[in-house]
């Protein structure tokens, strides 16, 4: 018998982490034009900061309607002398070449990434940048196979489109936008979120770098009246937006007059259901991913735990031992789980909607364990119990890492909660049962639904929402559609 | 979920529950430890607990006492001392702990006993047939008696998988039961052998069936079966320790076995004990490392964080 009696041993993990010696920032960082850097008109540039640190990281060009009218005639230009005259295999070739080139770039545009955004470098580093190359890969694929992807059909390209990407996951954003139109044959006019610019820009050189003819993909930085601008303009075919349903409404009623095509990726309020028969520590994964994964800020986060009743506390008691061993800080940090939540007007966002959640009577759980840096816009994982479908945090997207749990007793009670929402975009079924999984999975009204997973995106795999959770699909032979004329 | 029933020797039924695993998201579960980054006095205390958890094994044909006694001075000082002396002058370095314990064949633990004599290194034996467990039951328990009465404090025991895989649990159960009444005071280590188990879902309920038998420890591997250990495979064995102790309150260790060859995969399994179980599992009473050719590679680990060079492969012992 051991005779030492040995304490509890306490690993601490020393901070690891990831050098920014590889990024090179501009102090002012100018708009992509016509394959060129140029000033903005405006004269005018705005801060991008650290959310980490508060801190400013570098100037942003601040681009008016004249240089989005700039960005716009450089891309018709390319549409019209180059790109849609090219060959599919040609272009392909162009797709292929920037697709290794970030893979070539990954760990720069990873470092990058982590210090505008905020999100955590094994995040960067593990998913959204290896998700950006393998979209380009993907879509490198189809742009010699066009004649093939509706059978009977003819199509053709659509010619400038304007696109608007959210804060959440810059890059990748970008490489669902611009990997398909360029397939496609169309010509780009794009605007990044005013608090992450930088990556894009980034992936601006490797265009250049790549060879890609100039005005292909054109680059203006700026905030919503950049957007209104890209929105109204008369010379574009079609609009492509991801973010936030209220944004997605205003730009509806802007293209109802119009002839532009549009698809909207919108918000969502997704169902995660957990069945008594799951493999139980593996939904507590799951359900840890669904909510907390980029900090929460995720348009298809699993935002709405749905719990059979009969496994409810011993469900719950497992995600908080869980949800200790989070690790919030630094995202540059190798051993940080959650990082910076992406600007003070989010954070302050969150913080409010959290608030409602103990007046209407929730029961708050956030972990014990986590100390928050002093800098920087951090927030703590949390959960709501026994939150009822009647409040806010059923209803309201938090886009944080807030998650609301409810439980149910069928299979007919879970569907119905779960399509108990305005949005529509994703949910999770946990369930040993292969029959279970599929009968719910027929009942809900939702755009993608993970089985025994979450979270799980491929650019072979169409997505999208119902709802207000938008329409359109991107990724996969889907996503073409929205970018070609039929 | 599915529910089987076993008989207790004073006749009363238990119910032990069959919980499902779902196999991909244990794989990545156990992936997510693989990413942690431990560096300067982490990594250093990681070294070192790992040197103390591990049980430095020799399990051939060809064993002899000789090679017995070689191993147990190795497992006295896995460093030389006048090898360690300058390391002691640097901040943060203490001198390397001796391993936990040795694991030889029943018929030489008289020799590792000896060997080990006031060392506070246990012996530990492997028996019931092993590996195959394939023998009379009485002939396990004999295996076993005649370890425990040579003085081993530990006892290594296979699950009759042949049993389990036809159905048989109440066999598996029957065994354990049987060798831990003849263990007496020895702890007892129960080895599934998961590299022939066919699935996490085989795991977990031969896990189950291991605990409620009586075992003090679970074991994943012979080391004579490929799989041996890996990270999930002991993730869904120390998740069924965690939901056992949360049910009855007992705390059972745990041993990987086999494959754990280099520091890095060491480090990694820690951070997973650390993480799932916690700090009261991070200590050589609940957790060991079933591994020979890891304790060179840690030395070598330990030696570089204080020489800030790594040393040549020969400046530590083989054997």
């Amino acid at each position: 018998m051991q005779t030492t009696h040995h304490k509890p041993f306490h690993l601490e993990y020393a901070p690891s982490i990831e050098s920014t010696d590889i990024v090179k920032i501009e102090a002012k960082n100018k708009l992509f034009i016509d394959g060129k850097f140029v000033e903005p008109t405006s004269k005018k540039y705005f801060s991008t900061v650290n959310p980490a640190t508060g801190s400013t990281l570098a100037q942003i060009a601040d681009a008016n309607a004249k240089d989005v009218d700039l960005a716009v005639k450089s891309a018709r230009k390319a549409y019209s002398k180059v790109w849609s005259k090219m060959s599919g295999k040609d272009r392909g070739k162009y797709l292929f070449r920037i697709a290794r080139l970030i893979q070539e770039h990954a760990r720069e545009l990873a470092v990058l990434e982590t210090l505008d955004n905020g999100k955590p470098i094994k995040e960067s580093r593990d998913i959204d940048i290896p998700l950006v190359a393998a979209h380009f890969f993907y879509y490198a694929g189809w742009a010699d196979k066009l004649d093939y992807a509706i059978p009977g059909k003819d199509v053709k390209p659509l010619g400038v489109v304007g696109q608007v990407i959210p804060w959440n996951f810059p890059l990748l954003m970008a490489a669902w936008k611009i990997a398909p139109a360029l397939a496609c044959g169309n010509t780009v006019v794009i605007k990044p979120a005013e608090t992450t610019s930088l990556s894009i820009l980034l992936l601006a050189q490797i265009f250049q770098e790549a060879g890609l003819p100039d005005g292909v993909v054109n680059i203006v930085t700026g905030a919503g009246e950049t957007g209104a601008a890209i929105v109204n303009h008369n010379d574009i075919n079609k609009i492509a937006f991801t973010g936030s349903t209220e944004v997605g409404r205003i730009i509806q009623k802007a293209v109802a007059k119009t002839d532009k095509k549009l698809t909207l990726e919108l918000g969502g309020k997704s169902a995660h259901i957990v069945y008594e028969d799951a493999a139980i520590d593996q939904a507590v994964e799951g359900a840890i991913n669904g909510i907390f994964f980029n900090q929460g800020h995720v348009c298809c986060a699993g935002s709405r735990l749905l719990l059979e009743e009969s496994i409810a506390s011993e469900f719950v008691d497992k995600l908080k031992t869980r949800m200790e061993t989070l690790r919030v800080g630094n995202p540059l940090d190798k051993n940080t789980d959650i990082g910076a939540i992406n600007s003070a007007a989010e954070h302050s966002k969150i913080q409010k909607l959290i608030q409602t959640g103990i007046s209407e009577g929730g029961e708050y759980f956030e972990p014990t364990s986590s100390q928050l840096p002093e800098k920087g816009f951090f927030q703590k994982p949390c959960f709501f119990n026994n939150v009822s479908s009647a409040f806010t945090l059923s209803r309201i997207e938090v886009f944080g890492p807030v998650l609301a749990i409810s439980t149910f007793r069928s299979v007919s009670e879970a569907i119905a909660k779960a399509n108990d929402t305005q949005y529509g975009l994703a949910a999770g079924i946990w369930s040993e049962k292969g029959s279970k999984i599929h009968k719910t999975a027929a009942g809900l009204k939702a755009g993608v639904i993970w089985a025994n997973t979450y979270n799980k995106f491929d650019p072979s795999s169409p997505f999208g929402g119902y709802n207000e959770s938008g329409f359109g699909r991107e990724g996969g032979r889907h996503g073409l559609f929205p970018y070609l004329s039929i | 979920m599915r529910t089987i029933s076993v008989q207790k020797e004073d006749g009363n039924q238990i119910a032990i529950q069959a919980y499902p695993i779902d196999e991909v998201g244990a794989n990545e579960r156990a992936d997510f430890f693989t990413k942690r980054s431990l560096k300067k006095d982490s990594k250093l205390s990681a070294l070192y607990l790992a040197m103390s958890m591990c049980d430095l094994t020799t399990l051939e044909g060809a064993d002899t006492p000789g090679r017995v006694r070689q191993m147990c001075a190795k497992a006295r000082n896995p460093v030389p001392p006048e090898m360690i002396a300058p390391l002691l002058e640097k901040k943060g370095f203490a001198p390397v702990p001796s391993v936990a314990a040795v694991c030889v064949y029943p018929s030489m633990v008289p020799h590792a006993v000896e060997a080990l004599h006031g060392s506070g290194i246990l012996v530990a034996s492997v028996s019931t047939a092993f590996p195959s467990g394939q023998a009379p039951l009485q002939v396990k328990i004999d295996d076993t008696s005649f370890a425990v009465e040579n003085g081993a404090s530990e006892i290594d025991m296979v699950i009759n998988r042949g049993a389990f895989l036809s159905g048989d649990y109440q066999t598996v159960f029957d065994e354990v039961v049987a060798i831990k009444k003849a263990c007496k005071d020895a702890h007892l280590k129960v080895i599934l052998e998961t590299g022939e188990l066919g699935s996490y879902d085989h795991v977990r309920l031969a896990s189950e069936i291991a605990m409620e038998g009586g075992a003090d420890f679970i074991k994943t591997s012979t080391g004579k079966v490929t799989p041996a250990a890996t990270l999930p495979v002991t993730l869904v064995m120390l998740q069924a320790i965690k939901d056992f102790e949360k049910r009855t309150g007992k705390k059972i260790g745990m041993k990987p076995a086999g494959g754990i060859r280099t520091s890095k995969q060491a480090i990694q399994y820690l951070c997973m004990v650390n993480e799932v179980m916690g700090p009261d599992w991070m200590n050589p009473q609940m957790f060991r490392f079933g591994a020979s050719a890891l304790v060179n590679d840690l030395l070598k680990q330990i030696f570089k964080e204080a020489a800030g060079h790594y040393y040549y492969d020969k400046a530590f012992a083989q054997d």
